[in-house]
């Protein structure tokens, strides 16, 4: 099966910075891909790679197939891109921007496939209204209907729901489940966690410019072994024997990480012989955030050492 | 080709549905230039033997609007497009470079077109201009537009801001325009500058250009199509090369 993307050791450098060192990935179609990383780590760099809006210092990518330089037009295609930087061209109504975007890719009579992204957009009643006078979340709900005018196989998605509203953030994630449901594969980068932890069946996380975890959701998550704890104590101080199991300690919440959920007991034991009253007892389930916060810290500790 | 179509079509649609400044405003300052040149110079300056010199100009008046005005449509639209950023949407979609290429520069010749011919028109109101051969008016129009086009490309594509763009069209192609006889036949200047005039590509479109009013130019209208052409193949050669390794526009 041909993947739907593909990058081989790509570099990307500009100047002295070096954006990407060395990126290798591969997504198969159909998937919910998740391309994770903090401000910088170069998420934006390789999706532009991957739409050849910037070009790789070396490496390759393929978009279902077809090379991005090579075979630039098949790929563009093939592929549609919701770029993170707001922009718009203020000449033109709604409407007539995404008819000049089918336009671009040889779609003549597109207006049913329109009129759907514009319904499931929420974006009627606003479809013959100058862009310059779209709000911001209206204006990138337009960015995520150009980029599926002409029905990209490969759909990726670059922050979409930055300065997006509840509503629209649940209608934008429901319309494109379904796209997924359809077949299209999605890649989205997102600073919400939680979103791509609901969403995204796989995930790969960045680093400057490097890929430091590249799993299934859920074994990212289950890689956090044991459970934690989060207690309000009275007295408020936890007893010496606990104190190898802290974790954090912060505004009178005391949080405690476990091996296994059995432990618990022992923990409630020795706070009964202490003396110590349990007032809030909280189960923290591990997450996404939990896994990414832990992985972006254990290679900072990795590059010190 | 719908691609390119509709590249096209949207960069008409830009400079039309702002017709007011794109088109109005231009006619009207050359119509200006007419009206102080031609009462300040009519009767001093005769450049060619039998023709009154506001008729004179009118040509070159025409030529320079059609020159400057597919010259800004294709710069200005671009540089626009990179500043705000929406040059993306064309950058992602599977236009080639050759396409983007002919949208633009055929949009140039469009707005160059639709100027000279406004400017023409009034004129024919109050001034009789012979038309001895509307071929090589034709002819020179669309070489000159389209190779002004190109050049906007290349400035559009080069400068960063709208300074940059201004210094280029105040420092290139407004002297070369004013320096290319527009107001003047280059006998009448002294020999060290007609000989420089003879390396201003300008010199040569309004020249073949006149040639087609009045059957008279300062050098023959084949060797200006001659250089016109090899001008804008060069400009075009380096335009599509610029827009085929990304330069500025991919990073
Ligand atoms: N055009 C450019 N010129 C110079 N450096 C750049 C350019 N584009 C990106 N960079 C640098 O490349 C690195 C990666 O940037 P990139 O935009 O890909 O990060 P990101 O992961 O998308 O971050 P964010 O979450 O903030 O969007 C950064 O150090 C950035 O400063
Ligand atoms: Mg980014």
């Amino acid at each position: 099966m041909t993947p739907a993307i593909e990058i081989n050791q790509v570099h990307k450098y500009f100047g002295a910075v070096t954006a990407l060192e060395g990126i290798d990935l591969e997504i198969n179609p159909g998937e919910f891909f998740a391309l994770l990383g903090p401000n910088g780590a170069g998420k934006t760099t390789l999706i532009h790679i991957l739409a050849g809006l910037t070009l790789a210092s070396s490496g390759s990518a393929r978009v279902m197939g077809h090379d991005v330089v090579a075979d630039y037009r098949e790929a563009r295609r093939l592929l549609g891109v919701v770029p993170q930087e707001l922009v718009f061209d203020p000449f033109f109504t709604v409407r007539e921007t995404l008819v000049i975007q089918s336009g671009y890719y040889g779609l003549k009579k597109n207006d049913s496939w329109i009129d759907e992204i514009i319904h499931h957009l929420d974006l009627a009643d606003k479809a013959n209204t100058n862009m310059r006078a779209l709000s911001g979340g209206m204006k990138r709900r337009v960015l995520v209907a150009q980029a599926l005018v002409h029905k990209p196989p490969v759909i990726v998605l670059d922050e979409p729901t930055a300065g997006v509203d509840v509503e629209l953030r649940q209608a934008l994630w429901r319309f494109i489940k379904q796209l997924n449901r359809d077949g299209h594969t999605i890649v989205l980068t997102t600073h919400y966690l939680d979103e791509a932890e609901a969403l995204c069946n796989r995930v790969a996380m960045l680093k400057q410019g490097k890929v430091v975890a590249l799993d299934s959701t859920q074994n990212l998550i289950n890689s956090i072994s044991g459970a934690s704890v989060r207690l309000r104590l009275s007295p408020d101080t936890l007893p010496a024997a606990l104190q190898p199991l802290l974790t954090s300690h912060d505004e009178g919440y005391y949080v405690l990480t476990v091996k296994e959920y059995s432990e618990i007991e022992d923990v409630l034991a020795a706070l009964r012989r202490a003396q110590v009253q349990v007032l809030e007892m909280q189960l923290l389930q591990p997450d996404l955030e939990e896994v990414f916060v832990k992985i972006m810290g254990s290679t900072e500790s990795q590059e010190a050492a | 080709m719908t691609g390119f179509y509709t590249l096209f079509h949207k960069e008409l649609l830009r400079f039309w549905k702002v017709s007011f400044q794109t088109v109005l405003a231009p006619v009207l300052t050359t119509l200006l230039y007419l009206l102080i040149f031609s009462h300040v110079l009519e009767d001093h300056v005769q450049a060619y033997p039998g023709v009154a010199y506001t008729v004179f100009l009118i040509p070159g008046l025409v030529m320079m609007a059609v020159l400057q005005n597919a010259f800004a449509n294709s710069s200005s639209s671009l540089i626009q497009s990179r500043v705000t950023g929406n040059i993306v949407f064309v950058l992602l979609s599977p236009l080639s470079y050759r396409e983007i290429f002919l949208a633009y520069v055929l949009a140039s010749v469009a707005r160059g077109l639709v100027v000279g011919m406004g400017v023409y028109l009034v004129t024919l109101g109050f001034f009789e201009v012979p038309l001895r051969s509307f071929p090589w008016v034709l002819l020179f129009t669309l070489l000159g537009s389209a190779l002004l086009g190109a050049l906007g490309v290349i400035a559009g594509i080069w400068a960063e801001k709208f300074d940059q763009l201004a210094a280029f069209q105040n420092f290139i192609i407004l002297p070369l325009t004013f320096l290319s006889g527009v107001f003047y036949s280059i006998h009448s200047l002294p020999p060290f500058w007609q000989s420089l005039s003879h390396f201003n590509p300008f010199f040569y479109m309004i020249d073949g250009f006149r040639y087609g009013f009045f059957g008279v130019s300062d050098v023959s209208p084949y060797f200006s199509f001659a250089i016109v052409v090899t001008c804008f193949l060069a400009v075009s050669w380096l335009t599509l090369k610029m827009l085929k390794t990304g330069y500025k526009l991919r990073h």
